[in-house]
């Protein structure tokens, strides 16, 4: 038994992992032993009822479709935000006057708290998809400048001078000495500005929404029905998840030049 | 030449000052004549004088000081819970390598995902009142805090700490003067980003789903088509809100330098 014991300790130990999944499941537990003996079932459901009635969820008539929407939204919105963010980084980062004259005011509008004028936004672009991707972009717009405006300030001016000699016209510049240049910062900007993206679509979402997921979420709160209500967090957690992980691995893979 | 280059400097400073100005004055009278000469209606946007007016009739009248004292308890309590639970939590798991290699990417993931999407969930819980903000705001801006905790006193250089234990230095002694001492910095901009987090989820979930509030005003306003009054408001909120951030800000930098 001791010499057993022993062991599990030691794999314990050696995989941090293990360790990991096993407070996972400890939270899941105690999750699903509050919501069977001591919670109220109108607030909170276990998690193996959430899990069993996913199928119930998605079947919901516009459940499946709200989800499609919210995707199309947060893909317009992180589009263009990195567009814009880029343009605008490039204008503002490339000339020392600007850069010293706006980047202040970037930094300004990027520390306000936005959520503040979400009423506007709906009154500007409606109840509709709009205004969730234009939130979703004054969001994810802003670390994006801020990121490239710091990686084309990384940027030595020998380097510059070097290609603008050897007769580089502006295209050629911008592709092969800036652009490699600004790729790490670049997608370190793109994956703060999908968090953005994801924190604007979704509050301009769970304010109002017609179609979205929103929508659904207030209409299982209002129907005291926590079981639904988990599942579709989960699902739309889950989306988090992965659409963070992307922008976070192609960062990684970008990234690696530098090293090489 | 070191005074030629000072002076550049300075013109270049100058320069970059006036057109910051200019910038921001050309946007109110953009603003003004867009509300005043080229008909965007008023319901869209404001005339900024009616905006000014009623800002100063805000501050006179003193009818924020509900929705303000609302809004700050709320922040005060959720910032000293996420405070509360992200340093003991932090420090107890930065004890061991162990732990840290065990929670902080738990943690980390968590934090990645946008945990405003569980303000309906904290409705459900805690109504419409203040607990759900409170709660929602402590559990946002735990985050930072923890992750900053944990960082701050997990990696501490182990040379410290065996030098000072050879010298004799008892649990307090290591705490006070080597432990705290190297982790502060880490850990004061968790406290900082954790106040941040906090102040925006509240103001962010007051807007969504609330009874009071300065969020609250805001929406009631915007629902009331009272856009001078609200553009007021966020005018207001947005100050107040800058000038939280920059006196966080400053104790930070001040603790660093301590």
């Amino acid at each position: 038994m001791a010499s057993k014991r022993h062991f599990t300790v030691r794999i314990l130990t050696r995989r941090a992992w293990l360790a990991r999944l096993f407070v996972i499941a400890a939270l899941f537990a105690l999750w699903e032993i509050a919501a069977r003996w001591f919670v109220d079932p109108l607030f909170l459901s276990p998690p193996s009822q959430v899990v069993a009635s996913l199928d119930k969820v998605f079947s919901t008539r516009g459940v499946p479709a709200a989800l499609q929407l919210t995707l199309f939204e947060l893909a317009v919105a992180f589009v263009l935000a990195v567009a814009i963010g880029l343009v605008l980084g490039l204008a503002i980062g490339l000339q020392p006057l600007v850069r010293r004259s706006f980047f202040p005011i970037v930094l300004l509008l990027y520390g306000m708290p936005q959520v503040t004028i979400l009423p506007l936004f709906i009154l500007f672009f409606g109840i509709g998809a709009a205004s969730k991707i234009a939130f979703g972009v004054t969001h994810g717009v802003f670390p994006v400048i801020v990121t490239v405006v710091a990686g084309v300030q990384n940027l030595k001016p020998i380097l510059l001078t070097g290609a603008r000699s050897m007769g580089a016209s502006r295209w050629q510049i911008f592709r092969h000495v800036v652009f490699p240049h600004m790729v790490p910062s670049f997608f370190a900007g793109m994956r703060l500005g999908m968090s953005g993206v994801l924190l604007g679509v979704l509050l301009a979402e769970l304010y109002v929404s017609i179609a979205g997921i929103g929508y659904f979420t207030t209409l299982f709160t209002q129907n005291f029905d926590p079981t639904k209500l988990l599942g579709l967090i989960g699902a739309l957690a889950a989306m988090a998840i992965v659409l963070n992980a992307v922008v976070r691995r192609a960062e990684a893979h970008f990234a690696q030049w530098r090293t090489e | 030449m070191a005074g030629d280059a000072a002076a550049r400097r300075d013109r270049g400073a100058l320069a970059s000052r006036l057109i910051q100005a200019g910038f921001l004055v050309g946007l109110v009278v953009v603003w003004y004549l867009a509300a005043t000469r080229w008909g965007v209606n008023r319901l869209l946007l404001p005339n900024p004088v009616a905006v000014y007016d009623n800002l100063l009739d805000i501050l006179r009248s003193g009818e924020f000081i509900d929705d303000l004292e609302t809004t700050l308890g709320e922040l005060a309590i959720a910032f000293a819970i996420s405070v509360a639970g992200g340093l003991t939590l932090g420090y107890l798991i930065s004890r061991s390598a162990y732990w840290i290699k065990v929670f902080e990417p738990l943690f980390a993931a968590i934090y990645s995902i946008p945990i405003i999407l569980f303000l309906p969930l904290f409705v459900l819980f805690f109504g419409l009142g203040p607990a759900s903000k409170i709660a929602l705001g402590a559990s946002i801006s735990f985050f930072p805090i923890v992750i900053n905790t944990i960082a701050g006193f997990g990696h501490v250089d182990p040379l410290f700490v065996t030098a000072a234990r050879s010298m004799g230095a008892s649990d307090y002694h290591l705490f006070r003067h080597v432990l705290l001492p190297a982790a502060s910095p880490v850990i004061l901009t968790g406290l900082r980003m954790g106040f941040t987090t906090a102040l925006l989820s509240i103001i962010g979930s007051e807007t969504l789903a609330s009874l009071a509030g300065l969020g609250h005003r805001i929406v009631h306003l915007a629902e009331a088509m009272e856009m001078a009054r609200m553009f007021a408001y966020v005018v207001f909120v947005i100050a107040i809100a800058v000038t939280l951030n920059a006196v966080v800000s400053a104790l930070e930098a001040r603790g660093k330098r301590n």
